[in-house]
């Protein structure tokens, strides 16, 4: 029993870091843009697709290939920040929704029509499946490997984030960016470069998800809402807060489907509608 | 002379920063007082928490009788106690008209009626239009408040504040931003509302100030420094200190 | 993190005053030429377009619909990404109603639409709290939430496969719903003019104005004595009711109901919809609808994927640079050439 309730919160944890890994791009671009991105999944699907040409195609190793998931997402959400989202910084929250929810289709279109509605397959490499015995308990190999992965990232954002000075560029732009212009931070770089970090994080949890979150043309509509709810919740503009977030709402999903399977989903929507009451401003909300 | 409005002990704090430290003002019927001092004073914090924008971190608001402390903004409104923006805070889309007119149904509890049209609130639409005559608004009831050149925006700031028939009448730098001839103007049409009307005033114009007041409170770092009617403060020693770097920079 | 103070931006949509000035210099009851001009259409298509009234009486229902997220977001800018909940509600109840024995059409639109209200009412205190990310999260939550109970229990409506075994009986027990579709045509129109009028005089009235006013300076609103949260709440349950009209006509119509009428999918077209008639006018609604549908019926027979890609690449093109949709490119055009129309 135990063992199987401690297997179902490790599978959580799992889930959850790989939907932090995803969102927390979304987090600095809601808290530093004010920019609502309902599009944010679609870059974490081109990671994944990414992958999949580079190892079906090219066949490169699935492990090489999250880099290159990283760097692709990176460069397209470079060219599409610059392009079209500074566009629309000062817009109203209903043009930022309206213009990713057509990116959404779009990119759900694009998809389709390149890669076909069916899911995408992936070749780990032996040593990441199976199980790995770890303090008496069979662990699936991958999880670890995602739980690491994450753990790492998450590590090197928040140097990045305290210990350099881009980091503080960032931090300082979140907290009130004419000051911050007004101290020389080129705020426009900092924008491009923060979004395009986010774009690659999601694209590397997108390749990193294709075994666990499935990879299909619809991927970013269906995650989206676990995406903006990691983020809502968490509180935008924070690291911990989606941190939290994220892995509480991926253990309760993962417990909820394994005790209550009719019930399901149904749990992550009440639990998020009541976080939001509660924390109209997130788990580590930041006043204005 | 009955005190219209008071705080006591007022304070607000935000994380350790001390907006508002142990505030205690009496505001007194068919008062002119205005409140000044340097930037950052917390003057504007005050009103907040006079309105109910802000809720307080200890003390007590009283206007009248009635402990409104923790009362939300809109129910202060309705017992007679309004503000203007430092910033103004209009709306945009509606006309100067639409916008008084507004102010004035939601006032008289029309704010809910859904079965009839607006222009059938001829009592309210009269008194708008009166009210923009009386600010010198007239002409420009039918402009769309984002065409209206700044000056009679900040006159409609007030317009809208007048509406609502306050007892009290907060005003947060009415003048912010308005060349210094046309600010005496603004201050003659406010100096003429009757005395039912208590008004309290921020303002940073020294010569505004000392020609309208008949009270004046200072603030410094969030605290009272002194309070006195204005022969006593042009004097105070203290008073002039805080303000001779303030009097070079304007 | 602050942000230079911006008032509401100029946005896709934006509604200047102008269309409805009057010698008050406040908006007016009387019915424009162009108005009466636009509900002869429905009138005249039902004689010149028999074969294609079924078409007809889904583009009035949509419109009806549409109608219902522009109460919500055009005048009071309630970003809801959940109408279609209401929709699905209204269209399950009048469904199960007639599947259970009550079969007449007019009670059962009225039991569905009470149904709808009295969700909307206890879901708006949960969306007026909190900014728009928070109630688009809340929206979006209940929709998803009630999708999947639609979804499990399978017994009651029919869950994937949808409820059929809709039977309707006659409309005052005279005009049956019959496969030419002209009693659900008709039917559809009066209903949706009827509450049309009802939603033009709420914009014009006092209570109307407090919605712009909550719109275009929410943060005066309190300082003039307004409570938003409960004019919210207000607007959210009429925009409720409204949706669950237009989905229990559905129901009654094509005497079905699919678990897509709570869809997500179907709350995003709505906001598309609205954004390509203009929100804020009533009239870029219904527009905007019959742009959509009439579109969608030709385009997405040729292949979905298309489609969809269109569709993303009109919104993405209309919110950077047609911002006012249908109605603010006419009012624009008007403003420009005012001189030389009647």
């Amino acid at each position: 029993m135990i063992g199987n309730f401690i297997g179902v919160v490790f599978d959580g944890v799992a889930y959850g870091s790989l939907l932090f890994i995803i969102s927390i791009g979304l987090s600095v671009t809601m808290g530093l843009m004010n920019f609502v991105n309902l599009a944010h999944g679609a870059f974490a699907m081109l990671g994944g697709y990414a992958c999949v040409v580079a190892m079906s195609r090219m066949g490169v190793p699935f492990l090489a290939t999250l880099p290159l998931a990283f760097v692709v997402s990176a460069a397209v959400g470079a060219v599409l920040e610059r392009l079209l989202y500074r566009r629309l910084y000062k817009a109203t929250h209903l043009d930022q929704v309206l213009f990713s929810i057509g990116l959404v289709f779009i990119a759900i279109a694009a998809a389709t029509y390149a890669f076909g509605p069916q899911q995408q397959p992936v070749q780990l490499p032996p040593f990441l499946r199976g199980q790995v015995h770890v303090l008496g308990m069979d662990l699936g190999a991958y999880r670890l490997f995602l739980i690491a992965v994450v753990i790492g990232v998450t590590l090197a954002l928040t140097w990045l984030i305290e210990r350099t000075r881009f980091g503080a560029q960032i931090r300082a732009s979140v907290d009130n960016q004419q000051a911050a212009a007004g101290l020389g931070v080129n705020v426009d770089r900092v924008f491009s470069l923060t979004f395009a970090l986010g774009s690659g994080l999601a694209g590397l949890g997108g390749g990193l998800g294709i075994d666990v979150l499935g990879l299909e043309p619809t991927f970013p509509l269906k995650y989206m809402v676990y995406f903006l709810l990691v983020v809502a919740v968490g509180g935008a503009g924070t690291i911990t807060g989606p941190l939290i977030a994220a892995l509480i709402l991926g253990v309760f999903d993962v417990a909820g489907k394994y005790y209550v399977p009719q019930v399901g989903s149904f749990i992550i929507y009440v639990m998020m509608i009541v976080m939001l009451l509660l924390f109209p401003r997130g788990l580590v909300g930041r006043r204005t | 002379m009955s005190v219209v409005l008071r705080t006591q002990g007022l304070s607000k704090a935000f994380g350790g920063f001390k907006a508002n430290a142990d505030v205690s003002i009496a505001f007194e019927s068919g008062a002119r007082h205005a409140i000044i001092g340097p930037n950052g004073a917390g003057k504007t914090t005050l009103v907040n928490l006079l309105t109910g924008a802000l809720l307080p971190t200890s003390g007590q608001v009283f206007l009248g009788e009635e402990n409104v402390s923790t009362m939300p903004q809109h129910k202060r409104v309705k017992r007679g106690m309004t503000r203007t923006f430092q910033i103004n805070t209009l709306f945009p889309g509606l006309t100067a008209l639409e916008s008084v007119a507004l102010a004035c149904c939601e006032r008289d509890g029309q704010g809910g009626v859904w079965w009839r049209t607006v222009a059938a609130a001829k009592t309210q639409i009269d008194e708008a239009r009166a009210i923009l005559a009386q600010l010198q608004l007239g002409a420009d009831a039918d402009i769309e408040t984002r065409n209206l050149p700044y000056g009679k925006q900040r006159l409609l700031e007030i317009a809208l504040a007048l509406a609502t028939q306050p007892r009290v009448l907060l005003l947060d730098e009415p003048a912010a931003g308005i060349p210094s001839g046309e600010s005496a103007a603004l201050f003659e049409v406010i100096a003429a509302l009757p005395r039912t009307v208590s008004i309290v005033f921020i303002e940073h114009d020294m010569n505004l100030v000392f020609r309208f007041a008949e009270r004046i409170t200072v603030m410094v770092g969030g605290t009272v420094l002194v309070e006195g009617p204005p022969a006593a403060i042009a004097e105070d020693p203290r008073v002039r200190e805080v303000y001779l770097g303030e009097a070079e920079h304007g | 993190m602050s942000h230079p103070a911006r008032g509401p931006a100029r946005s896709v949509g934006d509604p200047t005053s102008e269309a409805a000035r009057s010698v008050t210099g406040l908006t007016t009851q009387r019915w424009s030429r162009y108005e009466i001009v636009f509900w002869l259409l429905p009138v005249v298509a039902f004689f010149v377009f028999p074969k294609y009234l079924t078409l007809g009486s889904q583009i009035l229902i949509t419109g009806l619909f549409a109608l219902s997220l522009d109460l919500i977001l055009g005048y009071a800018r309630i970003l809801s990404l959940g109408q279609a909940a209401f929709f699905g509600v209204g269209a399950y109840t009048a469904g199960l109603m007639a599947k259970y024995g009550w079969t007449e059409p007019l009670s059962g639109l009225v039991a569905a639409a009470a149904v709808a209200t009295l969700v909307g009412w206890i879901t708006s205190f949960l969306v007026v709290r909190g900014q728009d990310l928070t109630r688009l999260m809340v929206t979006l939550g209940i929709g998803l939430m009630l999708y999947e109970a639609a979804n499990q229990a399978t017994s009651i409506t029919g869950g994937v496969d949808g409820l059929s075994g809709v039977e309707m009986g006659k409309l005052f027990g005279v005009f049956g719903f019959g496969m030419d579709g002209k009693t659900a045509y008709v039917y559809s129109l009066c209903i949706l003019f009827v509450v049309f009028c009802f939603l033009r005089l709420v914009v014009r009235s006092p209570f109307g104005l407090s919605l712009r006013g909550i719109r275009e300076g929410e943060r005066r609103m309190p300082a003039i004595g307004a409570s938003v949260p409960r004019k919210l709440i207000a607007v959210y349950t009429m925009g409720a009711c409204v949706a669950g009209i237009a989905g229990a006509l559905l129901a009654q119509t094509t005497q079905f109901v699919g678990i897509d009428t709570l869809g997500f999918p179907r709350s995003a077209e709505l906001m598309i919809m609205l954004v390509l008639g203009g929100t804020g006018y009533l009239y870029g609604a219904l527009i905007g609808a019959a742009l959509f549908m009439i579109m969608q019926d030709y385009l997405s027979n040729l292949n979905p994927v298309y489609w969809q890609f269109w569709l993303g690449l009109l919104l993405v093109m209309i919110v950077m640079f047609a911002r006012g949709g249908v109605m603010g490119g006419l009012i624009t055009l008007r403003q420009r050439f005012g001189k030389r129309l009647p």
